[in-house]
């Protein structure tokens, strides 16, 4: 029985906290408002309003691919290793997908180290982890014309910190278009 | 209590008066009761302006950078002679001092300044003080205890050049060795605010009289010194790929020298000049190969799947030692160039990288990791036996002397990368000034 009243109370106290919230400035708040207001509207009007997707040319979407691809870019390895590791599988598919589907693309594979061991020793494990890739993407049909590499070793760190998690930021490929 | 004193750790600040960098930090660690004592008086001065830089303060400290000497702190000296005539041996005696540097400058003209000193031997100072009537029965002055004595006329932006012709002198009196303070360290700079952030810089020894012979906006590697000392080999990534330059560091010019696909990197030259061992990826593997410097032909040292890279010559320039992970993890090989036959030369620790043979040729110096830390090591190649002789963090690039007494690396101090010395017996270290940036890839020069 109380419980009941509680429930009444919170019925009617809900919607004035929701006005509540939606009397903050915030931007995202009013487009809230604004849609719930659409919504109120629309079971008076007598109008209906529909949108039309824009077309797109070919190369417009390309360069959508693109722009989504290089949010994407990064594959991340373990101390002195060179493997993919499974949670990028699917990042290096839609790249090598795109590839394969636009041949006059090409890409720079870079190839980066933490700085741990020697100079020159992290060039040549960054060729290997950009090789890694460059093979990933060819076995997924991309043709080797379209690829090329580069090692930066130990020269290109994009965290400073020497901590483990730095570290583990820096052993990286990173593909460039 | 002797061992605790031996043991503890000495921090001693030598302010130098520079233009630019404000203090040298020498750390001592272990060992110093070994370092034979020797004084270098402030030398005196005749005229009106006074030089900008102390020489006595460049000479001890070159001396005790070296490992071999331990200079007198000027507050325990026990007389300030002007002259050689006027030192008081049997004092200098009770304070151990072995040998004393004494001297005077003179100014003689705008910007001109005569530079005389005496290295004096303070046991046979005294003993032929005792014997000066005995000289074949004549009253005259024995002057074999003076060791070396020179004059020379010098400009004053000159001093600190002199000061370390002077430890030249001095330690090659002393040690039978010849001295190495007058040569130079090429090094990589790495500024990630500047404008160009990669700087390739040539310096004194000591880390003074930085000179920037080249700004990128793209990474610097390897500097290599060419024997002659004129030119310098590195890597560079301004077309955005490794290629291998050559630059002449008095007129400037740039010779390209490799830009094949992939790696092009850890250029070395030959002890002859004449070839230049590279680390090349074109063919597939990262591999070892060596250039002719006139021809550009190449020929590949190394075949082999596993990383192959960091050649370094061996003093007669025939053989190359080399870093692979053929047995597994990095360690050090060697190549005969002329058979072909390759030896494993290192067992001891995870890794051994970045070899290089000290310049008698009987020991070898590189980077090795045990329990994950990266130290410089020696190991004897006659005994294998290794001695790992820094105790810094990061340790890398090892590049050693080129009279073997030193070993200058790069290092991790606090959250900078800096240059250090190391002697090569390990027992003395030394910071070399702090500058802004990282530090990285020092080459030490050859004999200028």
């Amino acid at each position: 029985m109380k419980l009941n009243k509680v429930l009444k109370g919170l019925l009617v106290a809900l919607p004035v906290l929701t006005l509540a919230a939606c009397s903050s400035t915030s931007s995202t708040d009013q487009s809230d408002a604004d849609t719930s207001g659409v919504s109120q509207q629309q079971q008076q009007e007598t109008v209906q309003v529909e949108t039309v997707e824009p077309v797109v040319s070919p190369a417009e979407q390309m360069r959508q691919k693109l722009d989504a691809l290089r949010q994407e870019n990064t594959i991340y390895f373990d101390f002195d290793k060179a493997t993919v590791r499974p949670e990028f599988v699917e990042t290096l598919q839609a790249h090598g997908a795109f590839l394969s589907a636009n041949p006059s693309v090409r890409v720079t594979i870079e190839g980066h180290s933490d700085e741990r061991g020697t100079p020159e020793y992290n060039i040549a494990l960054g060729e290997r982890r950009a090789m890694a890739v460059v093979q990933y993407l060819q076995n997924l049909g991309v043709s080797a014309g379209q690829i090329s590499t580069v090692s930066y070793g130990e020269e290109k760190p994009v965290d400073m910190s020497r901590t483990e998690a730095g570290f583990a930021k820096n052993r990286r490929a990173v593909l460039v278009y | 209590m002797l061992k605790f004193i031996r043991n503890t750790v000495l921090f001693i600040t030598l302010a130098l008066s520079s233009q630019a960098k404000a203090s040298l930090e020498i750390v001592i660690t272990e060992g110093i009761d070994s370092a034979r004592p020797v004084a270098i008086l402030p030398f005196t001065f005749k005229g009106a302006t006074l030089p900008s830089q102390r020489l006595d303060e460049v000479i001890a400290a070159d001396l005790m950078r070296s490992g071999k000497f331990s200079p007198l702190a000027s507050i325990k000296m026990p007389q300030r002679p002007q002259s050689a005539a006027q030192i008081d041996y049997a004092a200098w005696a009770r304070e151990g001092v072995e040998a004393i540097v004494i001297g005077q400058i003179t100014e003689v003209g705008i910007d001109r300044y005569t530079v005389s000193f005496e290295l004096i031997d303070v046991l046979k100072g005294s003993n032929s003080a005792d014997r000066q009537s005995l000289n074949a029965g004549r009253l005259t002055a024995s002057t074999a205890h003076i060791l070396d004595s020179r004059e020379t006329t010098i400009n004053g932006g000159q001093f600190r050049q002199y000061g370390h012709r002077i430890s030249d002198i001095v330690y090659e009196k002393l040690t039978g060795e010849r001295g190495a303070f007058l040569t130079k360290i090429a090094y990589v700079l790495v500024n990630r605010q500047a404008e160009f952030p990669y700087q390739l810089v040539v310096a004194d020894y000591d880390g003074y009289n930085e000179q920037i012979l080249l700004r990128s906006k793209e990474p610097l590697m390897s500097p290599s010194w060419s024997p002659d000392g004129t030119k310098l080999a590195y890597v560079t990534f301004e077309k955005r790929q490794s290629q291998i330059y050559v630059q002449d560091i008095y007129t400037g010019r740039r010779t390209m020298l490799s830009s094949t696909p992939g790696i092009n990197g850890a250029p070395a030259w030959s002890p002859d000049g004449r070839k230049l061992a590279m680390v090349l990826s074109k063919d597939g593997n990262t591999e070892i190969y060596t250039m002719d410097v006139a021809t550009k032909a190449l020929s590949r040292i190394t075949n082999h799947r596993a990383i192959d890279t960091e050649p370094s010559w061996s003093p007669d320039g025939k053989e190359l030692l080399f870093s692979s992970e053929r047995g597994g993890n990095p360690q050090l090989y060697s190549v005969n160039l002329l058979t072909g036959q390759t030896r494993r030369l290192t067992f001891e620790g995870e890794m051994n990288l970045a070899g290089s043979y000290t310049p008698d040729g009987n020991s070898v110096v590189m980077v090795n990791r045990t329990r994950g830390q990266y130290h410089i090591a020696k190991m004897d190649r006659q005994t294998r036996f290794l001695q790992v002789l820094t105790k810094t963090n990061l340790d890398e690039s090892p590049s050693v002397a080129p009279n073997g007494s030193m070993i200058i690396y790069s290092t991790l101090h606090g959250s900078a990368q800096v240059l250090a010395l190391v002697s090569m017996d390990g027992r003395f270290k030394a910071r070399l000034p702090a500058v802004e940036g990282q530090v990285k890839s020092p080459a030490w020069s050859p004999f200028l």
